[in-house]
């Protein structure tokens, strides 16, 4: 976005929104992942942690992720309280 | 000399698979390269009427696969240029007419005679598809700046990878420089981010290419007077030839009113 519309907080472009929305399609294409096997996925992480850790299973993320030519699936599983009370 | 086989696909239908196939052809001709356009969309024919060459036909692709005529009869000369040639389609008949050996076959039998054997592919996967693709020693990929198009490339992409046709070289077609300069089309540089593969040319939306099409006569044949289009055509011929042409600049034409949105738009 540039100078002018980030100081009048103007919305993105229709081509960025494009660019994003093809970034994240590719992904799952080329990769045979639907975003409902990213679901289930996601569901079984859950399954598997509860059983050691109290975590809120709301906040989970599952994605997938382009790095050049690489493809990662990235979990983000955010722990309950910082972690301070341990030290 | 052998000829090179040239593969112009896309994937999607409606890109401008024909338009391209025609003017890449019709520029080669034009640089005195020995040209045959092979129309592989069998069923769907469309090459010779882009071409303007509709009314001459008297065998096709298949009559020459199927041992009704030599090669030599099924090709069209287009007499506007020293040596272009013309296969065409059959109308009448479906994909499984051809096989991906008979199209080897049939390039295999001109690379002798020609410098350039283009083959315009039908839209789709699948049979067609994998006919276009087989004799092939490069491959052109069409796209639009456009979400639908740029996904199927990229489909298409990976397939040619898969066969060890790859990389494959793109061409954006249809771009339109003022919805780019706004934000409101994806650039050659966001298509080329997505796609990462190596870019052969650009071509602007350009009435000039309906209005000489209506005529039956590719836009590369005709002078450059205004058409960007048309330049933009013969750059990509000399580049497949193996010339470097830097890219036409298509940023919009800037007046008073194109600097301030030039400025207003961080650009």
């Amino acid at each position: 976005m540039s100078w002018f519309a980030q100081l009048f907080g103007k919305k993105e472009t229709s081509s960025s929104v494009a660019k994003k929305r093809l970034q994240m399609v590719l992904v799952h294409d080329r990769n045979d992942i639907s975003p409902g096997l990213l679901e289930m996925i996601k569901d079984d992480i859950i399954q598997v942690i509860v059983k050691h850790l109290a975590i809120d299973a709301t906040a989970v993320e599952v994605n997938l992720n382009q790095d050049g030519q690489e493809s990662f699936l990235v979990a983000e599983i955010p722990l309950p309280g910082n972690g301070a009370g341990n030290r | 000399m052998s000829a090179k086989v040239i593969t112009v696909t896309s994937g999607k239908g409606g890109v401008g698979k024909t338009t391209v196939t025609a003017n890449l052809a019709s520029a080669l001709a034009m640089l005195d390269k020995r040209v045959v356009a092979i129309d592989a969309d069998i069923g769907l024919r469309n090459l010779d009427v882009v071409m303007g060459l509709e009314n001459r036909i008297v065998y096709d692709l298949v009559d020459v696969i199927e041992g009704r005529c030599r090669l030599r009869q099924a090709m069209i000369k287009d007499k506007r240029q020293p040596e272009l040639y013309l296969i065409p389609a059959a109308q009448t008949r479906d994909k499984m007419a051809v096989s991906p050996s008979d199209m080897i076959l049939v390039c295999d039998q001109l690379r002798q005679e020609m410098d350039y054997i283009i083959i315009d592919s039908p839209a789709g996967i699948e049979r067609g598809f994998r006919n276009a693709i087989a004799p092939s020693d490069q491959v052109l990929i069409v796209t639009n700046p456009e979400v639908s198009s740029v996904r199927d490339a990229d489909r298409i992409i990976g397939l040619i990878e898969a066969e060890e046709k790859g990389p494959g070289y793109l061409i954006v077609n249809r771009l339109k420089p003022e919805m780019v300069a706004r934000g409101d089309m994806l650039s050659v540089d966001d298509v080329l981010d997505i796609l990462a593969i190596q870019l052969i040319g650009v071509i602007p939306e350009d009435e000039s290419i309906l209005i000489s099409t209506n005529q039956g006569l590719p836009v590369a044949m005709t002078s450059a007077n205004g058409s960007s289009a048309s330049h933009a055509f013969r750059n990509v011929a000399q580049r497949v030839a193996g010339d470097s042409v830097p890219f036409l600049d298509l940023t919009p034409k800037t007046g008073l009113r194109g600097w301030w949105k030039n400025l207003v738009n961080g650009r």
